[in-house]
């Protein structure tokens, strides 16, 4: 085995010089081209970007997780309609590529009357696209969960609203936070695609300032970073919390059909 | 829906790139995953490590941001690639990503002693992977492969971000030019929406087939 370690630590290497080598004989380390990333005006112009990108997201978070409640407790209600209803809601919005609704949306609202910035019109496909997947780890969550504790919540005389909101959901939100907390490290990715409707967010910025400069590929990489950073961070406190619903319940997380192994955008 | 009646030509073209582009980059994904699992369970650390580094990158990436790097990065080493290869590459490393560790869990749900008693027989490690470990594994994921698909074509919709002209891409652009946009992005989502829900049950099929019956 160590002559398979050190057969593969020299093919990576050699991989990773060859990289470097053919990058830098273009130049591409030049201290020109990083050189704006050391202007205060241009990490000012960067990091208001990606506060942009923070407020759509936190905004599409919020909204999100109140629709996805609400197909949920519709998919989980005793009304057939409503359920076909839900149903039928929840599956096309998954199967609707998040990127023409992105398109979609801005030119639906203005056919309705209504003009905004590209602000709220990339919130709403957020909200509609990432609340049907939570809609769907709302319900798992419900479903997981013993029927005993829905019988002993009707048997102390609470009714069918009262038992959701104080036995079942707080129950079924806990169980599934770490799903939660991936998908919603998803919906922030894909606040990226707000750029190509003109969102003045950090890929936007990002794009303007490498035109300005001549520096498109350093920009990217330096929001790939960003991205990077920010997700790993989000992705450990997944892992907390899953490591944590493991200990106290002893089981394994429950696996949403579908869910955890959808790649988002 | 006179703007998709009178560009039939240019969206029966675009339905092409798009079928092309999904089916192209998910084998390019499942060999990229088939490799990140295999180097994640190797006994050699060099590779374990370098393959934990790519796969949080790749998944921690937005798509959009991935494409970029690429369209702008591949050029820097000379090498010229079209938009669409580019995307083919960028669209396997990122489902790539995700592909090798829905494989990884389905190697780790094959019993121990199926290894054990591989390696006992003097199978090598890609041997005992090969031939014992990833046959069982792959049936056991295919629902969570089919599940990745369904994800991985919808994200193709990306690839018109770095001008692959499929059928995002001219939906986007006939809608803007004859200001039919609602109707044109409609029609063109239910296309999807049709080819998911096909691709959902081919899946099924698979699922029921590859079930194994214990």
């Amino acid at each position: 085995m160590t002559i398979a370690t050190a057969l593969s630590l020299v093919v990576l290497a050699a991989v990773v010089v060859v990289v470097v080598a053919r990058l830098s004989a273009k130049h591409q380390f030049d201290g020109d081209l990083w050189k704006p990333f050391t202007e205060y005006s241009v990490l000012k112009f960067l990091f208001l970007g990606l506060v942009n990108t923070l407020k759509v997201a936190a905004v599409a978070m919020g909204l999100a997780l109140m629709f996805g409640g609400t197909l949920a407790l519709g998919r989980l209600s005793l009304l057939r309609p409503v359920r076909w209803l839900t149903t039928g809601l929840i599956e096309l919005f998954r199967a609707y590529p998040l990127l023409l609704l992105i398109f979609f949306m801005p030119k639906l609202l203005k056919l309705a009357g209504i003009e905004l910035s590209s602000f709220w019109p990339l919130a709403i496909a957020l909200m509609l696209y990432n609340g049907s997947i939570l809609a769907e780890i709302f319900r798992a969550g419900v479903l997981s969960l013993d029927h005993g504790q829905e019988e002993a919540a009707q048997s102390i005389g609470l009714g069918y609203w009262q038992s959701m909101a104080f036995v079942l959901a707080p129950q079924a939100v806990r169980r599934m936070a770490p799903a939660i907390v991936s998908q919603l490290i998803t919906l922030l990715k894909d606040t990226a695609l707000g750029a190509l409707i003109f969102y003045d967010e950090l890929l936007r910025r990002a794009d303007g300032a490498g035109n300005e400069f001549g520096n498109n590929l350093q920009m990217y990489v330096i929001v790939a970073v960003v991205y990077i950073v920010i997700n790993f961070a989000l992705s450990r406190l997944a892992r907390r919390l899953e490591v944590r619903q493991r200990r106290r319940y002893g089981a394994d997380a429950i696996s949403v059909a579908g869910v955890e192994e959808l790649a988002g955008a | 829906m006179r703007v998709i009646l009178d560009n039939l030509d240019t969206f029966t073209m675009a339905l092409g790139v798009t079928l092309l582009l999904s089916l192209l980059s998910f084998a390019g994904a499942f060999l990229v995953g088939a490799a990140l699992a295999a180097a994640r369970v190797s006994p050699v650390p060099p590779l374990r490590q370098a393959a934990t580094l790519l796969t949080e990158l790749f998944r921690n990436i937005p798509l959009v941001v991935l494409l970029f790097l690429l369209y702008f990065g591949i050029p820097k080493i000379d090498i010229r690639f079209s938009p669409f290869i580019t995307a083919v590459i960028g669209m396997s490393l990122y489902t790539g990503a995700y592909m090798g560790e829905t494989i990884r869990s389905g190697i780790n749900s094959v019993a121990v002693g199926q290894a054990e008693a591989a390696r006992s027989l003097g199978l090598g490690f890609g041997q005992v992977l090969g031939i014992v470990v990833l046959p069982q594994a792959l049936r056991t994921v295919v629902q969570p492969i089919g599940n990745l698909f369904s994800a991985h074509a919808k994200n193709t919709a990306i690839a018109a971000s770095i001008s692959v002209k499929d059928l995002t891409y001219q939906a986007n652009k006939l809608g803007q030019e004859n200001a039919e946009a609602v109707t044109t992005l409609l029609a063109v989502g239910m296309v999807y929406v049709v080819l998911l829900l096909g691709a959902g049950y081919g899946f099924a099929v698979l699922e029921r087939r590859t079930a194994i019956r214990r």
